[in-house]
């Protein structure tokens, strides 16, 4: 059975569109996921539904997509999301974003070490290059609008949204990154600052297929007035006013919306 | 492991034992019992204590469990509270933590704990542990912890020793907090060389909760089940009391118990997320977490707070280490462990809990009605005992205490160090004054916390206060701050406390939140010196009065004593942290400015008030008399700063303490990067002060605010109302990228920034 | 090369927390029978010269300052890898 988890208040309807209602995302939570909620909540804000998945359940509940979120998942102990990987639930959301209906999954953070440990994404993440906890907000380039999730966006367009991560620092093999250049996978590339040594500044990537993809930084950091960013890569914006995390979540929404049509 | 085998390897010293052995040495000093302490003991129990009877009396009685020298001076918190201030007051000082009401049906708990002298021994463990333990007080009060903060203090920033322990605790507070998903929203962190060797970590949690959801620590219904829940029991933090293998007949155990205890946040994340499922299905009657003296205090403390009785076994609990003793197994202090009390009918539902978060419990006895707390192994009595006498008739002892004879001498010596006068002298003084280690930017050591986790924190660092949402639909939500001036306390400790909770209280009201409650950690050296002990009465006799003139009650707090390595003690440190209430945290008012042409208002008057500031100390001196507390006007100028956030009158505040009117501007302007033109001139006419005394004196009462154009009109009515002293000094200019204090200096933001911020990396990065 | 290997361990009465969840996540791969795990650290030094009691000496110093925290860990083990460089010295 999937499982509610405690939210300290209730929400109230905010949709961008009401015709996006329709979307439902999975959420799954992990012993030791830490942005499970907020992720729900941005799906919520972004008009969709948010549907809570418990990682030891072995059944999707009809999901449209999922998003693996942030944290400490089994305390990053071993390695981030080496534990995680082998629940239940992983195992059905491996298969159902390799099958042919392509289920769009979008890893944060945590959930990006996730999939890399699964296999959904190549490389893996090594502790940050300067070995601390990083938190900071952290601007982003959309390299690309072929994935499910940036599909909304303007190749190129950047973005501002919040970075907190002890093990953010992106790998993999010369052959590997020359493979996801070459193929357009690179998704998210950081501007400005390397936050923590990944290679060649990637800070998101995607699947051949486009559905599956995974980045460090938390775009559900920035989807709420007065709760987000001091910044947005459009310009001022007021007290923790940055939405530009905001259309990563719309973009699945409407692509799932359409697809139903 | 079957608990019978390991009840064989000892010679158990039974209830029956004791009594027919009275002569038997019992290793009571070495447990830090002091001869009429046993003795009282004795005499309570009619007998001689058995080893677990002692091992619990001596950790329950230790000065960190019983407050034993502090309590008389404690009592003032509660006699000075009037009817008026505990109208918020869901639930006051005794429980693990207070409990204010913020309306709509919501409630608060927060706490503010020491973990100093574990800091010191192992910094990252230290802190993450303190972390833990003020997160597991939150919890067992019923609610979901929403934030923490630490008010951090080491020693000089330059000493080889220092990085060591900053590299640690800062790490350890960002390990564990990081991981259980608490946005950390604020603290302090100060160098002084009296904290080298005795770093102080204080860690503040904030929780919430529904009045209908609050849970006390209390085992009530006859047949109720005891529960032990969370990590197993191990022999962490019992290292100093190895006589108690003394008890032990066994030779295999580890030669050495560890005294420090090792954090585990996942495990506590899991502890969270299951007490929350646990509370929401009703299926806990009381509960208690496990810190200091472990299953000693959570045994005691529950029935004592019950019906009165309770029936364990010892040989229930699951241990880490087979090999210890029962005494050692009541004092253990591994974390991340909760006890709770259970009605036989709800025993199912718990354990479906417990399986589905995967964590391991053990039912270890019932509540009975007899009065007392009866503790077996393996069948045989072992404790037998009054709750009460273990928990809170512990020993009060009224302490000699007498004002220094140094203090007079102290205090006549009034700063007449350097006074900066010349516009190049000032300019490099602000510099030197924003790079200097207590005013540098913290950036270095916050951005190693998360302040986003959670998505409701409105307000965090470097910001007056830290702003967290607690009702989503409303806005309804909560500022708290801490504050503390130790140099302040060390020369008049009574002004010290009250202007401690002057500026905390000043900070929540900046950041536009009503002050609710205070919740207080005091740190001090050893109170077996007259002169100290005085100190902590003056504070406690501060803390307690200027509570009473702002109406805000202490809900609750700690006290750590001997904080004193090498003979040397630390400044009296009382850390007071204020509770503040918003009717929606979206009109909460940050720290700087933005909004070109905005008018820049210093409200309050500046006197000549260098002796224990920032300048001060940066010229290496100390003495004087510290800056003086005018409450009433610490409450007109929190009205003030509350109206003009609810009714939008100001976009930015900023309140003025350390570094004074210096370090207010520097900050507002580095907020968001916008400069300003300042004019000292009309100010220094009007309080007759230089420029230097106009930039550096630490007076209280003040805040600089930024007024949009459109509502300078009202702004200066609502203060002439209210007779507060206003004084416009100057005007947000968003194109000069410079604080420009006209006819005297100007300084780029990049040049201020790069001082500002250069600091803590250079020493640590 | 010579290289020394060090191995540290977190001390047998401390908890290890690592050790801990992984042991939980065994048997949910199948892989039962294992009643404890714990996660300790490899360290390898290379040494630029020859392999003499000297330099394992400093090694062993590295290893109790440096590259353990003595109040939490044990250092179980400082020696030579026997591999091609270092062979000469076993």
């Amino acid at each position: 059975m999937s499982t509610e988890t405690p939210l300290i208040g209730s929400y109230s309807a905010d949709a961008a569109g009401p015709d996006l209602t329709d979307a439902r995302v999975g959420i799954v939570t992990f012993p030791g996921s830490l942005d499970d909620r907020d992720a729900s909540r941005a799906i919520r804000l972004a008009g969709g539904t948010a549907v809570p998945l418990w990682h030891a359940d072995s059944k999707l509940y009809d999901v449209d997509a999922v998003i693996i979120p942030g944290g400490f998942s089994y305390g990053d102990y071993l390695r981030a999301g080496a534990i995680s990987r082998f629940s239940p639930l992983m195992d059905k959301i491996i298969d159902a974003a390799n099958s042919d209906a392509k289920l769009p999954v979008l890893g944060i953070c945590n959930g990006f070490q996730v999939l890399t440990e699964a296999h959904l994404l190549p490389g893996s993440m090594i502790k940050n290059d300067h070995l601390h906890f990083v938190c900071r907000d952290q601007r982003l380039r959309v390299e690309t609008n072929a994935t499910d999730w940036t599909a909304s966006f303007e190749p190129g367009a950047e973005i501002v949204v919040p970075l907190k991560n002890q093990d953010g620092q992106y790998v993999a093999d010369e052959k590997t990154l020359d493979e996801l250049e070459g193929e357009g996978r690179v998704v998210f590339r950081y501007v400005d600052h390397n936050p923590n040594g990944s290679r060649r500044d990637i800070a998101g990537i995607s699947n051949a297929a486009g559905n599956v993809v995974g980045l460090m930084p938390h775009p559900e950091h920035a989807v709420e007035a007065g709760f987000g960013p001091d910044a947005s890569a459009a310009g001022p914006v007021e007290l923790r006013g940055g939405l530009d995390g905001l259309n990563i979540f719309t973009s699945a929404l409407k692509k799932i919306v359409g697809s139903k049509a | 492991m079957s608990a019978e085998a390991t009840g064989q390897k000892f010679n158990i010293d039974t209830v029956e034992h004791a009594a027919g052995t009275p002569e038997t040495d019992l290793p009571w000093a070495e447990l830090g019992l002091k001869d009429n302490e046993f003795a009282r003991i004795q005499e309570i129990l009619g007998r001689r204590p058995t080893a677990a009877e002692l091992a619990m009396y001596s950790v329950m009685w230790s000065e960190h469990c019983s407050y034993k020298s502090s309590k008389v001076h404690l009592s003032q918190f509660g006699e000075k509270v009037t009817e008026k201030m505990k109208e918020h007051l869901l639930v006051g000082i005794g429980e693990n933590a207070g409990v204010v009401d913020i309306g709509d049906g919501w409630a608060v708990t927060f706490k503010v704990e020491s973990h100093n002298h574990p800091s010191m021994v192992e910094p990252y463990q230290g802190a993450a542990t303190g972390v833990g333990g003020i997160v597991r007080d939150i919890i067992s009060m019923g609610a979901r912890p929403v934030a923490v903060m630490d008010p951090l203090r080491f020693g000089a920033i330059d000493h080889p020793d220092t990085a060591r322990v900053v590299h640690g605790v800062v790490a350890g507070i960002g390990g564990y907090g990081n991981s259980l998903g608490l946005p950390n929203i604020g603290g302090e962190v100060v160098f002084d060389s009296v904290y080298q060797g005795n770093p102080l970590v204080n860690a503040l949690a904030v929780g919430v909760l529904r009045h209908e959801d609050i849970r006390l620590a209390n085992a009530s219904g006859t047949g109720n089940k005891v529960v032990l829940f969370g990590a197993r029991t191990g022999g962490d933090g019992i290292g100093g009391a190895s006589v108690l293998a003394s008890e032990s007949f066994d030779d295999t155990k580890p030669s050495k118990r560890p005294a420090v205890q090792v954090g585990d946040p996942f495990a506590e994340k899991v502890l969270i997320e299951c007490c929350l499922e646990l509370f929401k299905a009703s299926v806990v009657e009381g509960i208690q977490d496990l810190g200091a003296a472990g299953i000693s205090c959570a045994t005691s403390e529950l029935a004592s707070n019950g019906d009165g009785g309770m029936h364990v076994e010892l040989t229930n609990v699951l241990l880490r280490d087979p090999s210890l003793t029962p005494g050692e197994i009541l004092m253990s202090e591994s974390q991340e462990r909760m006890m709770a009390v259970v009605t036989p009918e709800n025993q199912a539902a718990f354990e479906a809990i417990m399986d589905k978060w995967n964590v391991e419990y053990s039912w270890l006895g019932e509540v009975t009605g007899t009065g007392r707390l009866v503790i077996d192994w393996a069948g045989e009595t072992i404790v037998d005992v009054d709750p009460r006498t273990v928990a809170h008739d512990g020993p009060v002892y009224e302490r000699p205490f007498a004002r220094p004879e140094w203090l007079d001498a102290l205090q006549q010596q009034k700063f007449d160090g350097e006074r900066p006068a010349s516009d190049s002298e000032l300019r490099a003084a602000v510099l030197e004054l924003m790079a200097s280690p207590n005013m540098c930017s913290k950036d270095w050591i916050t951005n190693q916390y998360d302040r986003y986790v959670q998505g409701n924190t409105a307000m965090a660092m470097p910001d007056d206060a830290g702003v967290v949402r607690v009702d989503e639909e409303t806005g309804l939500g909560v500022a708290i701050s801490t504050d503390c001036n130790a140099r302040y306390s060390y020369l008049n400790p009574y002004e010290g406390a009250r202007a401690a909770l002057a500026e905390a209280y000043r900070n929540v009201a900046t950041s536009g939140a009503k002050p609710l409650a205070v919740t207080d950690c005091l740190n001090f050296g050893s109170p077996e010196d007259p002169a100290i002990m005085w100190q902590f009465a003056e504070t406690v006799r501060g803390l307690a009065d200027a509570c009473q003139e702002l109406g805000v009650p202490v809900t609750g707090g700690n006290v750590s004593l001997y904080n004193q390595t090498g003979g040397v003690g630390i400044h009296p440190t009382p850390v007071v942290g204020v509770l503040g209430v918003f009717d929606d945290v979206t009109r909460r008012t940050p720290s700087g400015w933005r909004e070109d042409g905005q008018a820049i208002y210093l409200l309050g008057t500046t006197r000549d008030e260098l002796d224990g500031s920032e300048w001060a100390n940066l010229r290496g001196h100390l003495g004087g008399q510290p800056p003086v507390v005018d409450l009433e006007a610490e409450m007109t100028l929190a009205a003030i700063l509350i109206n003009s956030s609810r009714d939008g009158m100001i976009d930015s505040a900023h309140d003025l303490s350390e570094g004074g009117l210096a370090a207010a501007l520097s900050e507002s302007s580095l907020r968001f990067g916008v400069g300003a033109r300042i004019g000292l001139d009309e100010l220094c006419e009007r309080d007759g002060v230089d420029a230097f005394t106009a930039l550096f004196s630490e007076s209280h009462g003040r805040a600089i605010v930024g007024v949009p154009r459109s509502e300078e009109v009202r702004f200066k009515d609502m203060c002439t109302a209210r007779r507060f002293p206003f004084i416009r000094v100057g005007v947000v200019d968003t194109a000069n990228g410079a604080l420009d204090v006209q006819g005297r200096f100007s300084l780029p933001l990049d040049e201020l920034r790069a001082a500002h911020e250069g600091t803590l990396p250079k020493y640590f990065g | 090369m010579p290289r020394i290997v060090v191995d540290v361990m977190p001390k047998p009465e401390i908890l290890d927390p690592q050790g801990k969840a992984i042991a939980g996540a065994l048997p949910r791969l199948g892989l039962d029978g294992f009643v404890e795990v714990r996660q300790g650290k490899r360290f390898e030094l290379t040494i630029d010269g020859e392999a003499t009691d000297e330099a394992l000496a400093k090694a062993r110093t590295a290893a109790t300052t440096l590259l353990s925290n003595p109040v939490i860990e044990d250092v179980t083990r400082v020696e030579w890898i026997n591999d091609a460089a270092a062979g000469d010295v076993e």
